[in-house]
């Protein structure tokens, strides 16, 4: 089920546009990465989701419903830029939040003793932010980001500023809170992290949406029929006798096998190729290269700027 | 509704907390008091400051007609005067005055700054006795001439409904001076204040995670409110610690009150003007709470339309150093409104009065200036209280345009086109 839509979502700042007509479709209980390079778009867009800012056309509908001010409750938004106030004791300052987030004083106030022992900061109460490092205000204000058990949460860069430690816990409790029901926009560079828990994505350039759907069925469509292959044999003569029906990428001798990457061209089918091949030596390994999403973000960016147009056309 | 509830909770909280509202609010009352008590611990501080004057009297005849006040003493003696200048240092005497032969040159020598009150007193006697001399030469003696004195003293007196009261205008123009000092220095304090209070959600980055919770124009009023509660609250500790303080002392140094009577007394007996006791009786009669109403409205208005302002200039940068450019014409108005003011207490019903006094930017000075004085028409307060809302409505609608963009533009020096470009989004 899909629990947030935007419908051809436009937004401009003078005569600069942050989003031409962006459609993007979220899943419930699952995690969904906001891809693109710098000054897309996407800050505008969770903007716009968060109601900071107002659309100049196009419309948001969550859990089905257009937006309103009611749904701020059900919204927890981890920006980019994140700030405590320095000279306000950590509890308090956690109470605040949740208040405005609506809920009731009690509640959160036990909401947040569970956190906090979670996280094994119950002594930092009653400090000050401005007595705690970096990573530590990093973790207040994670914990202030979901203390009011928001249905759909935005983390906008959350790694940045942790250790690979806390990165770690980190990753572990979006995990855990996508398990209890919970959906997530991850918005990110960070290509590795989008690997290892997004479920689907969106990659917006230049403020329009380029490419989306599954993180799986995008790199399908990205691969580019390059193969690798540890073969023990005669290569060279291989070379000579196959050299028209693909072009070779990477060659690695290693002990006495040879590891190439090869891209296959002039419509050879993988069967026919390994038919071939069995003629000149053996062969110990032979798999397609799934690209990874930093090829896809890459390449998608690149397509998208030479060509200039979508990429539903590859 | 709630969450600007929230809001002004945390910034009055927050500020009231702080070491820095403690040592103000203690700091000021004593500093309040200290002004209003100086002056009379000064006086009293005179009494015991005995001088004795030594007079060369060539003519022996001023032995009689100049006597010794309170603190001065008289010593008449037969020395040559220049035996006298030679030792006057061994001799501990405050001044010499030589009387010449013909009665024509009074003069007072010392190796020291003679005290101005000593040259009058003497002046006046002289003056006194030489002219009952002159009189006595035409032919009216001193029986005759008491009987012709007059003494008048001039009373204001206003009518009210209640009969007559007795009112200073010296008072009033004290007490308007003094209204108009408290408001000029909380607006801009506290104006300053949410100015800070912006730029600080602003540059730690604090307003993209509050703004997706409330609204830009909740989290602005409710700072401001915020704020002009702490201020409001800084006021009201700062009266009640200011009359304790001049109650304990009047209560541990019973002294005192006596040398304000005694003082009086004296002051009339010379024939000054007695201003405290003209003053007492009428700070009595001071019609306060006219005054008091007007002055918190004023103070409220005033500090709105300007924090409001303060607060958007708050937004429009992204720290303390680049708010030069914007404070300027603000706080321009604010000080002209303060300069008027001192010429004001001096005629509060020109016409200079009626428009600073109309004029919402420099009204909420002026308006209770002219209060204090009762010099301002019922009308004239109603219509400038008017405007003073309007405009501060318009103000924090303004404002809001700009802080609503302001608070999410970072990195950009903004200019004015910059923020008329805002306004019109």
């Amino acid at each position: 089920m899909e629990i947030l839509q935007t419908k051809n979502v436009i937004k401009k700042f003078g005569k600069f546009t942050a989003l031409s007509g962006v459609n993007i479709n979220v899943e419930e209980a699952k995690i969904f990465g906001l891809l693109g390079p710098n000054g897309a778009g996407k800050t505008t867009l969770i903007r716009i989701i968060n109601q900071i800012t107002a659309p100049d056309a196009g419309e948001v509908f969550l859990f089905g419903e257009k937006l309103k001010p009611e749904h701020i409750s059900q919204i927890g938004y981890l920006p980019e830029e994140r700030g405590l106030y320095k000279k306000m004791e950590v509890g308090e300052q956690a109470l605040y939040f949740a208040q405005l987030k609506g809920m009731k004083k009690s509640d959160a106030q036990s909401e947040l003793k569970k956190w906090f022992t979670k996280f094994e900061i119950q002594g930092w109460w009653h400090k000050k932010v401005e007595e705690l490092s970096k990573g530590m205000q990093q973790k207040i204000q994670f914990i202030t980001t979901i203390v009011h058990r928001p249905k759909l949460l935005i983390f906008d860069e959350p790694f940045s500023g942790f250790d690979p430690i806390n990165a770690e816990l980190l990753k572990q409790e979006i995990l855990e809170l996508k398990n209890n029901g919970s959906t997530i926009i991850f918005s990110t560079h960070n290509m590795e992290s989008v690997e290892q828990i997004c479920d689907n994505i969106a990659l917006i350039n230049k403020s329009e949406k380029i490419l989306d759907g599954k993180v799986d069925d995008i790199k399908q469509k990205f691969k580019s029929n390059i193969f690798e292959i540890t073969f023990n044999g005669h290569f060279d003569k291989m070379n000579a006798s196959l050299s028209a029906s693909y072009e070779i990428l990477l060659v690695k001798e290693v002990k006495a096998q040879t590891n190439v990457q090869i891209r296959l061209l002039n419509g050879m089918t993988t069967n026919q190729l390994l038919n071939q091949m069995i003629n000149f030596g053996n062969i110990s390994s032979f798999k397609e290269l799934i690209p990874s999403m930093h090829d896809v973000f890459i390449k998608a960016v690149t397509l998208a700027e030479t060509k200039n147009d979508n990429l539903d056309t590859l | 509704m709630n969450k600007i509830l929230l809001i002004i909770k945390r910034e009055y909280l927050t500020r009231v907390k702080k070491k820095s509202f403690l040592v103000m609010t203690l700091v000021g009352p004593v500093l309040m008091a200290a002004l209003i008590l100086a002056p009379v611990w000064i006086s009293t501080l005179g009494d015991d400051n005995n001088k004795d004057i030594v007079v060369i009297d060539k003519t022996n005849i001023y032995e009689d007609v100049i006597k010794d006040s309170e603190t001065l003493h008289f010593k008449f003696i037969n020395m040559d005067y220049e035996d006298l200048k030679a030792n006057f240092e061994s001799f501990n005497y405050h001044a010499v005055l030589l009387i010449s032969e013909d009665e024509s040159e009074f003069t007072l020598y010392s190796n020291k700054q003679v005290e101005p009150g000593v040259g009058s007193h003497i002046e006046k006697q002289i003056e006194k006795y030489k002219e009952l001399q002159n009189l006595e030469k035409l032919g009216v003696n001193k029986s005759q001439l008491d009987s012709a004195k007059v003494d008048i003293n001039i009373s204001t007196i206003k009518w009210t409904e209640e009969g007559e009261e007795k009112t200073s205008p010296v008072l009033a123009q004290i007490i308007g001076f003094i209204a108009a000092i408290i408001i000029y220095m909380f607006i801009f304090m506290y104006g300053v204040q949410v100015m800070r209070g912006v730029i600080e959600e602003k540059s730690s980055r604090i307003v993209e995670v509050i703004i997706s919770s409330v609204k830009p124009f909740q989290l602005m009023t409710g700072k401001i409110f915020g704020v002009a509660l702490v201020a409001l609250t800084q006021f009201l500790l700062w009266i009640i610690l200011t009359f304790s303080i001049i109650f304990a002392v009047q209560t541990f140094m019973p002294g005192i009150e006596q040398d304000i009577a005694q003082n009086s007394v004296q002051m009339e007996q010379m024939g000054g003007n007695n201003i405290i006791a003209e003053i007492l009786p009428a700070l009595m009669n001071y019609n306060w709470t006219m005054l008091l109403s007007v002055f918190v409205f004023f103070f409220i208005g005033g500090y709105l339309l300007y924090s409001s302002l303060f607060a958007a200039i708050g937004a429009a940068v992204d720290n303390e150093t680049d708010t030069q450019q914007f404070m300027l014409p603000v706080t321009i108005p604010l000080i002209l409104a303060f300069v008027v003011a001192q010429t004001i207490v001096q005629n509060p019903s020109g016409s200079l009065a009626f428009w600073f006094s109309i004029i919402p930017f420099t009204s909420p000075i002026i308006m209770p200036v002219r209060v204090a004085m009762e010099a301002a028409p019922l009308w004239e307060i109603l219509l400038s209280s008017a405007t003073l809302i309007l405009s501060f409505l318009g103000t924090v609608w303004l404002a809001s345009k700009i802080y609503r963009v302001g608070i999410l533009m970072y990195g950009k020096k903004t200019s004015y086109k910059e923020l008329w470009k805002w306004i019109r989004y």
